[in-house]
């Protein structure tokens, strides 16, 4: 196991620092989630709707699309001259090769999201300051799920020739109740509900990433065994 | 042909092969090769297009499931998992490089994940004995494609693979590539490695080979051991299976 996360690991670190030279996929994702929220306020009737029913919406909506924009490029940058073989012809596990990749990109999305909620806030006046905690603790681990799928979706469209299209049309069904899930929690929090209502929607979220995350890991070496 | 073919006696073989076919659908990329290879040994790879010699390097990377038959890499059945990959080292025409990254980067990475401790050394000496030091903080992007392929060479020997497999390694060098490569090469062949090239320069192959085999249709057409190697009946035998496949 130990050998596993420490390949992974070094995945990680070789993808991040890929995204860190290049910038591409992070400059992206995060335009796209600023241009996301802009048009979604100007969309907004405040007299007919709160910001506190429409952010969390909003929020999991943006989330989503500029995270596909990162998974995408995960397997992206493995294609270019055949990078994915040498990684397969080395001695990291499969499941290694999986898990450093979602890592990396759990850390991208992370990254999407620490200048996507300040700045959903901003725009919605949201005080965020007294339900932070628990926020914080849904868009982990509702990004685990959603990487988790992602990750595994992109490992099998990246060879074909519909990549952008085929990735969102297979991982979309799978991310639709994570974000369910962490939409209604949010929604919860942002009105004022006790944090303990929050508890179920955190459980069903746990218990989506523990499946997501063994399943997707399980099944990653049966799309790269030819 | 005869059923099973040796390269060499004295040691265990690195390589054994007994009757390894490989399928794509209907069609058999490889049909039933056999043969072993012995440390220090090198068998050149001949053949036309299509005709099975990278699928057969693929199914012995671990990167392919073999159909039918049997492979083993230092005594591990294939597909082995990391115990045997961590006995190869693959180079291919494809660089296999992340071009975002430096060649040192790309070759600290691999040899990082062939768990080598205190790899800083190892990874130097790589690139020294492909003449790529004074390029190796420069992004892989910027490099011509000889450059590139230097820096892959580099990547895959950085491990001090048992096996090297070599599917076409001299594409894109220049002459000094090529010659840095071909000392390589017999530097790991004299301290124990087993190889296997694939290439379709005679005499490039030859020159390296102990032994040497004209694949067609998935099948080793012809096979020598290096005392019954003549280039002339070598290179007859080559151009018929190049006529053969049209």
């Amino acid at each position: 196991m130990a050998d596993i996360l420490s390949a992974a690991w070094l995945i990680a670190r070789k993808d991040l620092s890929i995204e860190f030279r290049t910038r591409s996929a992070f400059f992206s994702a995060v335009v796209f989630a600023l241009l996301g929220l802009v048009i979604f306020y100007y969309a907004w009737d405040p007299t007919a709707v709160t910001a506190t029913d429409l952010a969390p919406g909003v929020l999991w909506v943006i989330f989503t699309f500029s995270g596909l924009l990162g998974l995408h490029r995960s397997f992206g940058v493995e294609t270019a001259d055949h990078a994915i073989d040498g990684l397969l012809a080395s001695p990291a596990s499969r499941e290694a090769i999986f898990l450093g990749k979602a890592i990396a990109n759990l850390i991208f999305v992370g990254a999407v999201q620490a200048i996507a909620i300040p700045a959903l806030a901003l725009f919605y006046n949201l005080r965020l300051g007294a339900v932070a905690g628990p926020l914080i603790a849904i868009a982990i681990l509702a990004a685990i799920g959603l990487v988790a799928v992602g990750t595994l979706f992109s490992a099998m469209a990246v060879n074909t020739r519909l990549a952008e299209l085929l990735l969102p049309m297979l991982a979309l069904p799978f991310f639709v109740p994570i974000v369910i899930a962490a939409a209604q929690a949010t929604a919860k929090l942002l009105s004022g509900r006790p944090v303990i209502e929050v508890g179920a929607w955190l459980k069903l979220l746990l218990a989506f990433d523990i499946v997501f995350v063994a399943a997707c890991t399980l099944a990653y070496p049966f799309t790269v065994e030819d | 042909m005869p059923s099973a073919i040796s390269t060499g006696a004295s040691a265990p073989p690195i390589v054994e092969v007994a009757e390894l076919a490989r399928e794509f659908g209907s069609r058999r990329a490889v049909a039933g090769v056999t043969f072993s290879l012995a440390p220090g040994k090198c068998l050149a790879l001949f053949g036309p297009n299509g005709a099975g010699k990278t699928t057969l390097l693929r199914v012995l990377a671990g990167l392919l499931k073999p159909t039918s038959g049997s492979a083993r890499v230092a005594g591990i059945p294939l597909p082995g998992g990391p115990l045997a990959r961590s006995r190869i080292g693959l180079i291919s025409h494809h660089t296999m490089l992340y071009e975002a990254l430096s060649p040192r980067e790309n070759v600290s990475f691999t040899a990082q994940l062939y768990g080598i401790r205190d790899s800083r050394a190892r990874v130097e000496d790589s690139l020294r004995r492909m003449s790529m030091l004074e390029r190796a903080d420069t992004p892989i992007r910027s490099l011509s494609r000889g450059m590139q392929q230097r820096v892959s060479i580099a990547r895959a020997m950085v491990h001090s693979p048992q096996l090297v497999l070599a599917d076409e390694p001299y594409s894109g060098l220049d002459e000094s590539g090529a010659r840095a490569l071909t000392a390589l090469l017999g530097e790991l062949r004299s301290a124990g490695t087993a190889i296997i090239v694939v290439t379709h320069n005679l005499a490039e192959g030859l020159s390296l080979a102990t032994h040497a085999a004209v694949m067609q249709r998935g099948k080793f057409l012809r096979y020598d051991s290096a005392d019954r190697i003549d280039a002339g009946s070598y290179a007859a035998t080559y151009r018929e299976a190049l006529a053969a496949n049209g």
